[in-house]
């Protein structure tokens, strides 16, 4: 039997990627990192930014990702995001913008601590890959 | 009877408008395409966030708990309108559809003695409704910048209308919209956001239990947000679409009425020449004979 299952991430206004031959993702779950694997069972969860990991049988491939929301049943994994980018494709300067606006962001005074709490995850990880 | 060159004046007129509506037409039908593959791309997203919201209000336990987006204040006395049009004209019937539909809606309110507001998304929603509705009015926001609808902005009304519903400024949201069916047939469209509706859409609720992580209610107040964004994005898709397949077609029947008045201007043309050629031999004969 194949452990591989499918994973579609869609943005809003397209279909980001499809894949059949997936392993094992790695999402940022808002509660920490999970990782799902074939047969996992029916769940919704969302995500804090961070770096998603498909582990495919072509490729292992990793994201930033803002936010989003997953759901995983019957063995197709669906990720709802508004923002996603390749690590591989995105440029330094702009993950030194992302990190700079998230910076100011943070700072103001009027946020909730959960927003405070997204922005401080986002800055970390814009700093692990930067 | 119009003189010659009153005649072909008008008819080079007629033919240059005819050129205009018709580039418009082809500028249209360039625009549509895209605008209804942006339209089809953007469905999964907002069919998936349905479904996902679907399971999560069907989970949760005590409905007194549940969030307010989705159960809402308890009170139906203030209605949020937000009438979402294009900012450019020279489109059929597209805006005046929607602002039908508006009104009708908004007479309905005032029978039952409810307080209207409105928010108008696109130029031309505000420009025909202030002059009834001015005073009702609460924002007017436009989007002409942007060249095609896109998420960010959809994020921003998203905003305008949570902050406002966090403030307790109205109790019911409905928004106003084309749905796009084909290039000659738009339904206006009333939704109403706040609160969700979930009861008529029982059949695609799934029986499948989920875990939630973090729980239900946690996962929803933080979903309902981005359901409010994701069914603006979706408006704002199918109103692309709508609007160019009604200018399109809008253009179209001109320059065809434009083809009908030039055929129409040239056999007038053509019978006051012979006419005049005729009165002219009549009196040049007429003139001999006398002789």
């Amino acid at each position: 039997m194949s452990e591989e299952f499918k994973v579609e991430i869609v943005n809003p206004d397209k279909s980001f990627l499809s894949k059949e031959d997936v392993q094992e993702v790695v999402v940022p779950a808002f509660e920490g990192d999970m990782g799902i694997l074939k047969d996992h069972i029916s769940i919704i969860s969302f995500l804090k930014p961070g770096i998603l990991r498909i582990n495919a049988k072509s490729a292992e491939e990793e994201y930033y990702i803002e936010d989003g929301i997953i759901e995983f049943k019957d063995n197709c994994l669906s990720v709802l995001t508004s923002f996603i980018v390749s690590l591989k494709q995105i440029k330094k300067n702009k993950i030194q913008e992302l990190l700079k606006a998230a910076e100011e962001e943070s700072n103001k005074s009027e946020i909730n601590d959960q927003t405070k709490y997204l922005l401080d995850q986002k800055i970390e990880v814009l700093r692990s890959i930067n | 009877m119009a003189s010659l060159d009153d005649l072909k004046k008008r008819i080079t007129s007629v033919k240059s408008t005819q050129k205009i509506t018709k580039a418009m037409k082809m500028v249209a039908a360039a625009k549509l395409k895209r605008a209804q593959d942006s339209a089809e791309k953007g469905r999964p997203y907002s069919q998936k966030m349905n479904n996902i919201i679907l399971n999560l209000s069907g989970g949760i336990s005590d409905n007194n708990n549940a969030p307010k987006l989705l159960s809402g204040t308890g009170n139906d006395q203030i209605h949020l309108c937000v009438i979402m049009t294009s900012d450019r004209g020279l489109c059929g019937g597209f805006n005046a559809n929607i602002i039908k539909k508006a009104k009708s809606y908004f007479s309905k309110l005032k029978k039952e003695s409810k307080e209207l507001k409105i928010i108008t998304v696109g130029s031309k929603g505000n420009d025909q409704l202030k002059r009834v509705y001015g005073d009702k009015i609460i924002e007017n926001i436009s989007f002409k910048d942007s060249k095609n609808a896109n998420y960010f902005d959809a994020e921003k009304v998203g905003k305008i209308i949570i902050e406002r519903f966090e403030k307790e400024e109205f109790d019911i949201c409905t928004i106003f919209y084309n749905q796009f069916k084909n290039v000659i047939t738009q339904i206006p469209q009333a939704q109403q956001i706040i609160p969700l509706n979930t009861e008529n859409n029982d059949e695609n609720k799934s029986e499948e239990s989920y875990e939630f992580e973090p729980d239900e209610d946690e996962i929803l107040s933080n979903l309902l947000p981005k359901n409010i964004s994701t069914q603006i994005f979706k408006a704002m898709l199918e109103n692309a679409a709508s609007e160019q397949g009604a200018r399109m077609s809008a253009m179209d029947n001109a320059t065809r009425n434009a083809g009908e008045m030039v055929d129409k201007l040239t056999i007038e043309y053509n019978r006051s020449r012979q006419a005049a050629i005729t009165k002219e031999l009549i009196e040049i004969i007429s003139g001999a004979e006398s002789l």
